[in-house]
């Protein structure tokens, strides 16, 4: 890639907007991920009693089984969810980006 | 020629397996005849796609990544694939069965690092790399060293974890097939050499993904044997388990007993699985970013599924196999008391198959596990050959200069080599305590790949030195305090006292690589590394938008 074309693509307000968004996008979902695993972690490590609490009295079923198959799930949905904006929005941006350049 | 070779190996393999099945004459281990009818048709239809796959692999990039042209949903089904090994089937079921809700704690270590592979690894991955991830870490900074540190993390990464699966293997078949150790073992080698020097990318895919449906598959039916027992109703199943194993099964136990521990844990599973080059490397197989996404929201949801299905096999073992004198070792509990099953906990989830379904879905589950093993050897083999033929020979020893033909010749020779290494280690480390194998594997990943292959991606500052030699230093620190922890140093050394007291070493030698990196990067004030910074916005650009990507993968 030369120099004059990193310039024009810097500049180029779409590739500005894709990065902005994306980024932003990317940095929020991995912290909502990271965020969800440390206290899941961090609860069995310091509070391994708070997932063994029964969910009813009387019930063996603890708090645990479904905090842990919600952790998986929630993975899944965050990936769903990246995956859909990505394939749309961010595609479509980033094609208006390489559409400019061919345009110039 | 080549289809004259082909044939011979495979009848050559046929009659070994057969004759060797005959041969078995050990009254202590039933020949199985369901998993072995079933598993020939395994094979026979794998040989079957290798052959097709052979006509189609023309090209390097054919050989390396299947052409490009694995949909998001096949390569997705074939990273989960890769992710479940028979390790990871039986080891997680069998730890679920022996701890409860441990088990649980474990796989979600291994799955929660994959949300963070889509959103920071895969794109810019794809958008600038084109077979290995040296090719990544190696876009701006000096070919040489880059790639050189690169392969040896590869190539350590994947004879670990070859290692691990083959004596698993062994063991495994000898257990369920009747077979001698040794046959085990030589028949997944020359099976996985077949796969991958005659089909590349496009057979192991393919196998990959059929393995992964008849796994995913056979542990759907489990599952819903199991809860059919119970009317669907969990809560009936989990007090019946607690009636037999005690309460404590429904909360954490001592799988992570002190936080250093389990953070270092999640650190190893969570970069580690971004450091696999096995997996890496399936994210060149298709298309474009579009599906390289959806491959990677696929594998989540399957590999997620499979692990809760793990979780209900697993409390379906402790509810009909355990205490059940059907599947109780009667010498080991003579000794030791209690109720130890054949084979041990890791087969809970086979003894459930026949529990559950009888002789024939034994078979069944038996010949899927040994699929598992062939899938997941042939993938890292050819992760392996990659990175020798790719990143060593390629570009290192030939400097570039060497055309795709070539390049794939000397990929299927260190195809054979891996091959022949891995059926060596395998015999040689059949009584060895190999518990600290896949951990390194995790450990060399997390520590070496991930932070070379992260900072190449995201800081502007990196530059060649700091790459090898934190690089370097992550992988020796990990290596280091595998070995003085206290599986190596107390349980296989025989030590009183571990010199560093954590089994999983991840947190630290992950931070020393990244402190390293930093510290020789910034403080490297050479005419390269000024160039090297420079090229970063151009690097960065590309692996943002992918222009300029394409012309570069499309020869």
């Amino acid at each position: 890639m030369k120099k004059e074309m990193v310039e024009q693509i810097k500049a180029n307000p779409h590739y500005q907007e894709l990065l902005a968004k994306r980024t932003g996008f990317s940095i929020k979902l991995s912290i909502a991920m990271l965020t969800v695993y440390c206290i899941f972690i961090l609860t069995i490590a310091f509070y391994p009693e708070v997932l063994g609490t029964p969910l009813a009295a009387g019930s063996v079923t603890t708090v645990g089984i479904p905090v842990g198959i919600g952790v998986i799930i929630f993975a899944f949905i965050l990936t769903g969810i990246y995956t859909k904006r990505a394939n749309g929005e961010f595609d479509d941006l980033n094609n208006k980006v390489k559409q400019s350049l061919k345009e110039d | 020629m080549m289809n004259r070779i082909f044939l011979f190996l495979i009848l050559g393999t046929i009659g070994v397996f057969a004759a060797s099945a005959i041969e078995v004459a050990n009254p202590e281990k039933a020949l199985n005849v369901s998993a072995i009818v079933m598993f020939l048709i395994f094979v026979g239809g794998t040989l079957g796609i290798t052959y097709w796959a052979a006509k189609r692999t023309k090209s390097a990039k054919d050989f390396y990544t299947a052409g490009g042209g694995i949909t998001g949903f096949q390569n997705g089904m074939a990273i989960a694939g890769d992710y479940m090994s028979a390790a990871s089937f039986l080891g997680i079921s069998g730890l679920v069965y022996y701890k409860g809700y441990d088990g649980l704690i474990y796989s979600i270590g291994f799955l929660v690092g994959w949300p963070v592979i889509l959103f920071l690894i895969a794109e810019p991955l794809r958008n600038l790399g084109k077979y290995t991830f040296a090719d990544v870490a190696s876009y701006r900074l000096r070919q040489t060293p880059i790639r050189s540190l690169a392969a040896s993390g590869s190539i350590a990464t994947v004879i670990l974890y070859l290692i691990a699966q083959m004596v698993g293997s062994g063991k495994l078949i000898q257990l369920l097939f009747g077979l001698q150790y040794e046959i085990a073992v030589i028949i997944v080698g020359v099976l996985m050499i077949l796969y991958v020097t005659f089909g590349g990318m496009l057979a192991t895919t393919w196998v990959q993904i059929i393995k992964a449906f008849l796994l995913l598959s056979g542990a759907t039916f489990m599952a819903v044997a199991v809860m059919a027992h119970y009317n669907f109703n969990f809560g009936e199943l989990f007090s019946h388990a607690t009636e037999l194993k005690g309460i404590e099964i429904m909360s954490p136990g001592g799988l992570v007993s002190d936080p250093v521990s389990a953070i270092s844990l999640a650190v190893a599973l969570m970069l580690g699985t971004a450091g696999l080059p096995h997996i890496l490397m399936r994210f060149f197989t298709v298309s474009d970013a579009k599906e390289a996404r959806k491959s990677v929201f696929y594998a989540t949801g399957f590999i997620g599924y499979f692990y809760i299905l793990t979780f209900i096999i697993g409390f379906g073992a402790i509810v009909l196999v355990f205490q059940n004198p059907q599947y109780l070792d009667m010498a080991k509990q003579a000794v030791d008391g209690g109720y130890p099953i054949l084979g041990g906990n890791n087969m809970a989830a086979i003894h459930l198959s026949h529990a559950v379904g009888g002789d024939f879905f034994l078979g069944f589950i038996s010949a899927v596990a040994f699929a598992t093993i062939l899938a997941v050897v042939s993938g890292l083999t050819l992760a392996g050959a990659s990175a020798i033929s790719h990143d060593l020979y390629a570009s290192v020893i030939k400097k570039g200069k060497v055309d795709g033909i070539t390049e794939m010749k000397v990929s299927k020779v260190a195809t054979v080599i891996l091959g022949i290494v891995a059926i060596i280690m395998g015999i040689a480390f059949e009584n060895q305590n190999i518990a600290f194998v896949v951990g390194l594997a995790f450990a060399i990943a997390a520590s070496a790949n991930f932070p070379i292959l992260f900072l190449s991606m995201y800081w502007s500052k990196l530059t060649t030195r700091g790459a090898v030699v934190g690089g370097s230093i992550g992988l020796a620190t990990a290596v280091i305090l595998v070995i003085l922890g206290p599986i190596v140093w107390v349980d296989i050394l025989g030590n009183a006292t571990a010199i560093f007291p954590y089994k999983y070493p991840a947190l630290f030698s992950v931070m020393s690589a990244f402190i390293s990196i930093w510290f020789f990067s910034i403080t490297d004030k050479s005419h390269d590394a000024k160039a090297e910074r420079e090229a970063y916005e151009a690097q960065y650009i590309r692996s943002q938008t992918g222009i300029g990507a394409e012309g570069a993968s499309e020869h």
